[in-house]
């Protein structure tokens, strides 16, 4: 009895499927189907260089495999990692997720990606972004979330701003590629500006 | 010019030192029973560590040093009776990009206020600048710690990113701020020349 009245009166936040959005979902993947597509999408320097500030570099698929495992027993315990599927097609498009430095403060570092070129700019990882926020907000009860992108990354600053990031400052000069000086920017978002934009 | 006959680990009233596995694990344990210093040193939760958990954390610091080779740890010492006061390092040094992390403190608290701090900064940024060839440092103070907010403004530090009420303690939300400092400002600072 009691478990139904619960039922009943949280339905409308509760059963909602926090993995789905308007476009793609949040997916969990074998260790090998990871790794084969992690060795195609490394191969794109220009995508590896937007995403990351470490060296690019060409794993073999046994050791992308190694880390996708690595990864995978440590889910739930500081990082919870997930990969993006298209609704449509179900087509394994790129990899987001929160690392919680330290629970006693209630704030994570979110990192995403959309390895797959064609997608783009159309507002995948946009939907992708709303439903790892979301998911640090309503499932996990961070106070905050942070993220870092390196100032070129036009497409992720608008992307960030559109589900309501804010811009929490610039540390001048941190990386250097082509022996251009770049800055990155860090963001972040408050649990009371997401629940006010999800109101 | 060179200036290899300027000593990099000693300053006015102390000197950087290694770690001395005898003697120190006692005196860092005496510290991390200190929770006001413990939260101005740390955001993450703070415990009492016994001599032997200090010991422990050694081992793991220069396993590190010598493995990763991206974390230079200094013991500070006083140069007239080689009393281990506090340490300095820097960590998570990114050499591909040129930068790394810093962090200092006093621990014993009858030598606080006495700008040891200041000169431990102070050779802790020559090492940084001149001796790693950073292009440029980092410091993350909590909004709370206005002693160490004071040091790295002296030293010419910017503030850089104010990550919003990313500290919760005593049931009040402060700022984590990060300050950074480029190799050619130090440089400009300390020889008048960018």
């Amino acid at each position: 009895m009691l478990n139904g009245v619960n039922k009943l009166q949280v339905k409308g936040e509760a059963m909602k499927d926090i993995y789905r959005g308007t476009l793609v979902r949040l997916a969990s993947e074998s260790p090998e189907t990871m790794a084969k597509t992690f060795i195609k999408w490394d191969r794109d320097s220009e995508f590896h260089r937007l995403a990351d500030s470490a060296p690019a570099q060409l794993w073999s698929e046994k050791k992308l495999k190694d880390f996708v495992e690595k990864g995978q027993e440590k889910q739930g315990d500081k990082s919870f990692r997930f990969s993006i599927r298209t609704l449509e097609n179900d087509i394994l498009i790129g990899s987001t997720g929160l690392w919680i430095q330290r629970w006693s403060q209630g704030d994570a570092w979110l990192g995403i990606f959309i390895g797959e070129r064609e997608y783009w700019g159309k507002g995948y990882g946009t939907d992708a972004m709303r439903l790892i926020v979301g998911y640090g907000f309503s499932e996990l009860n961070l106070r905050r979330i942070t993220l870092g992108l390196h100032s070129y990354n036009e497409r992720a600053l608008k992307s960030y701003q559109k589900v309501g990031f804010q811009l929490e400052g610039r540390v001048r000069g941190e990386g250097i590629r082509d022996g251009v000086r770049y800055d990155d920017l860090y963001m972040g978002i408050l649990r009371e500006e997401w629940l006010a934009l999800t109101k | 010019m060179l200036a290899i006959q300027t000593q990099l680990f000693e300053a006015k009233d102390v000197r950087f030192g290694p770690i001395d596995h005898e003697t120190h694990p006692e005196v860092e344990s005496k510290w991390t029973h200190d929770a006001e210093f413990m939260r101005l040193m740390e955001l993450k939760p703070i415990r009492p560590l016994s001599p032997a958990m200090v010991k422990k954390q050694y081992e793991a610091i220069e396993k590190e040093m010598e493995e990763d080779k991206n974390l230079y740890y200094f013991t500070i010492q006083t140069k007239e009776e080689n009393k281990f006061i506090g340490k300095a390092l820097i960590e998570w040094i990114d050499w591909t990009n040129g930068n790394g992390f810093l962090r200092l403190g006093i621990g014993a608290s009858e030598f606080r206020r006495l700008g040891l701090g200041s000169q431990a900064l102070s050779m802790l940024l020559r090492f940084a600048f001149d001796e790693l060839n950073l292009y440029r440092v980092t410091a993350v103070v909590p909004a709370y710690n206005e002693g160490a907010i004071k040091l790295f403004q002296k030293f010419g530090f910017m503030e850089e990113v104010r990550r919003r009420k990313a500290i919760h303690r005593d049931n009040e939300f402060w700022d984590l701020v990060s300050f950074g400092l480029l190799n050619a400002e130090w440089r400009e600072q300390v020889t008048g020349q960018g």
